[in-house]
């Protein structure tokens, strides 16, 4: 066990790769894609297992570091070195609280897949492609170094791509795939311009070596502005959102909440070099503001463009962009009182509470929004909602989803929406009244968004051409109930999640120090 | 009892779970108690509209972008404002990268 425990990080990202370029060669055999699927969920459910062990390990013992090639894993620094030389994996509790998510959500995606990509031709390359964006993010939360970002970044990028583009016979599929490819192929050159310009100052690519030695140089400036550009645009923030909807719409279900979690990961990228890279070194009150403009501006564009929708996935897409706003508020409001001590322990670390509980629970109802959407397109064949009426009679199982995702989303109790806005308006009000305002005033738009599709494609008299419709097959309800089982737990028992998962993950952030000497500590 | 004090609210959601389970169990009396004479499928429950001949399910229905028209047609001018960069076109998505990282390097340099 502490073998495993030990080179946990490495297996994480190791086995999905590995078994993104098996399942290819399990599919064209005599195993077929019931081979394919049987060994697509031992790995995950192996995965799982790694990534709870992990996570149970650095809540109980702290930050793991794992240094490739080294004669012990935890040896960061070679005998000698004033500088960490290899790549090294460091997990703190903001790093395994994403991993946390984004295995849940692969988990919930791969069950659904099951019988949603049934049928479908090239489906050894969809799975490939899942386990390559699973390891892909994977790698982007464990990486301590930039350049090792970058690289998990690509790989993430040229995974969604494929994945958003996978239904060639649709043209929008492929149109939101190349807008996808061109927006993350352009950020992730920012992203390589920044770490240039970073190498070239401090010969280090390491992110705890780079805060150690950060100067706050104009010349980083500039760096900080290229990476805050480049995640911002990746993680759909307004005004640089426009991209999303275009993509998310076209994406298999089991797709989308994995492309969902890779721009949540962008959003982790953006929190780890903020905080923790240039932690200490930045004017926290203007960057803070930044990240609120951004925040508010997300909220009111993603949930007013979404009211107008009359694509369901679409609207869904523009609710992400909205609610991508809550997170930004939250933390941008605790980054703006980071210096500020009495502010930070009055409302600001809640603040950052609520906008990174809100991280997990929106990408589980999104998730399973997402879900219910594809499950209507699955049977009937469309994602107009002008088309749709009186579903709930033949599709019970969704509609319940549908009404548990909704009302979770909206920010009505019992649901785990509920806990995290509360959270943010409550702190949000303490910072400035008016953004709490708009902040409910959102919600309130986003409960009136559902609340018309829900009239419109649930309710109403049975349509003739919907008589035949049934529900969705059994691996796809699992997969959905995997989802609304979290979202339940989650808002049935917020304090257990806030106190031990999402507390500590705050605590990393703004504790970069412990960050910087998991690392560097031996340097005298 | 999961309770998350933020030290300013309190909220217990198994006491909403509780306090819905036993609204659901009033509910489910009361209309235990209620018409018996009550039965689907005939006469009772057909659709009336003051004799008028009822139109079939499709032309029924309400659809979705008729929904909520007042609010849109009220903020017309909001939405054409709002719809106007939303061009579809990856160029444009492109342009607004390079305007907001000039101005947010612009910010970060000013602000120090």
């Amino acid at each position: 066990m502490d073998f495993l425990v030990t080179h946990a990080p490495i297996l994480i990202v190791a086995l999905p790769l590995v078994a993104a370029f098996v399942i290819p060669l399990i599919g064209i055999g005599r195993a077929g894609d019931r081979g394919r699927n049987i060994f697509s969920l031992v790995i995950l459910g192996l995965i799982v297992f790694l990534v709870a062990i992990l996570a149970e390990n650095v809540h109980a013992v702290g930050i793991r570091v794992y240094t490739f090639g080294a004669t012990a894993p935890e040896l960061a620094l070679p005998h000698g070195y004033m500088v960490p030389v290899r790549i090294i994996f460091e997990v703190d509790s903001m790093s395994i609280f994403m991993g946390i998510i984004v295995t849940t959500v692969a988990l919930a995606a791969l069950i659904y897949s099951l019988h949603f990509m049934k049928g479908q031709t090239g489906q050894a390359r969809f799975y490939s492609l899942m386990f390559l964006l699973y390891a892909a993010m994977m790698g982007l939360a464990f990486t301590g170094d930039m350049f090792n970002l970058f690289v998990f970044l690509e790989i993430a990028s040229i995974a969604g791509a494929g994945l958003a583009a996978y239904r060639t016979n649709m043209a929008d599929a492929v149109e939101g795939g190349f807008k996808y490819i061109v927006i993350s192929a352009i950020s992730a050159l920012l992203v390589l311009f920044a770490i240039g310009i970073l190498y070239a100052q401090y010969n280090v690519l390491n992110i705890a070596a780079l805060a150690y030695y950060m100067q706050y140089t104009p010349l980083d400036m500039l760096a900080l502005g290229l990476l805050a550009g480049a995640f911002v645009i990746k993680l759909a923030g307004a005004p640089l959102h426009m991209w999303a909807p275009d993509t998310y719409t076209v994406a298999p279900a089991g797709s989308t909440p994995m492309i969902l979690a890779a721009s949540y990961m962008s959003m982790y990228a953006l929190y780890r070099v903020t905080f923790t890279m240039y932690g200490g070194q930045i004017d926290t009150t203007a960057i803070g503001w930044i990240v609120i403009i951004v925040g508010v501006l997300s909220m009111f564009i993603g949930v007013m463009m979404a009211v107008h929708q009359t694509d369901i996935k679409r609207m869904m897409a523009y609710h992400a962009i909205s609610q991508g706003g809550y997170m930004l508020l939250g933390v941008g409001v605790g980054l703006a009182v980071l210096a500020d001590p009495v502010a930070l322990a009055n409302y600001g670390r809640d603040a950052m509470n609520g906008g990174i509980f809100h991280i997990i629970n929106h990408v589980f109802y999104k998730s399973l929004l997402f879900m219910t959407a594809e499950a209507i397109f699955f049977r009937i064949g469309t994602r107009d909602t002008n088309k749709m009426g009186g579903l709930a009679r033949n599709m019970k199982w969704t509609t319940a989803f549908y009404v548990i995702g909704a009302l979770a989303i909206s920010g009505i109790p019992p649901f785990n929406g509920f806990a995290s806005k509360l959270l943010i308006y409550e702190t949000v009000l303490k910072f400035s009244p008016v953004l709490s305002v708009i902040a409910m005033f959102v919600s309130l738009v986003t409960l009136a968004s559902f609340a018309k599709v829900f009239y419109a494609a649930f309710t109403g008299p049975e349509l003739p051409a919907f008589r035949e419709v049934r529900e969705v097959p059994k691996s796809m309800i699992i997969g959905m109930s995997i989802l609304a089982a979290c979202i339940i737990f989650l808002g049935l028992f917020p304090g257990l999640v806030v106190d031990n998962i999402v507390a500590p993950a705050t605590d990393a952030l703004i504790n970069h120090t412990a960050y910087v000497n998991a690392v560097m500590g031996a340097v005298p | 009892m999961s309770v998350v004090g933020y030290g300013y609210a309190v909220w217990a959601p198994l006491i909403w779970i509780v306090t819905l389970v036993v609204i659901g169990v009033m509910v489910l009396i009361w209309r235990s108690r209620g018409q018996k004479s009550y039965k689907k499928g005939t006469a009772q429950t057909d659709i009336f509209l003051s004799g008028a001949r009822v139109p079939p399910e499709e032309q029924r229905h309400v659809k979705s972008e008729n929904i909520y028209w007042g609010f849109f047609e009220s903020l017309k001018e909001l939405y054409g404002a709002m719809m106007k960069p939303h061009t579809g076109i990856v160029n444009d998505y492109l342009l607004w990268l390079v305007a907001i990282l000039a101005i947010t390097i612009l910010i970060l340099v000013l602000a120090g």
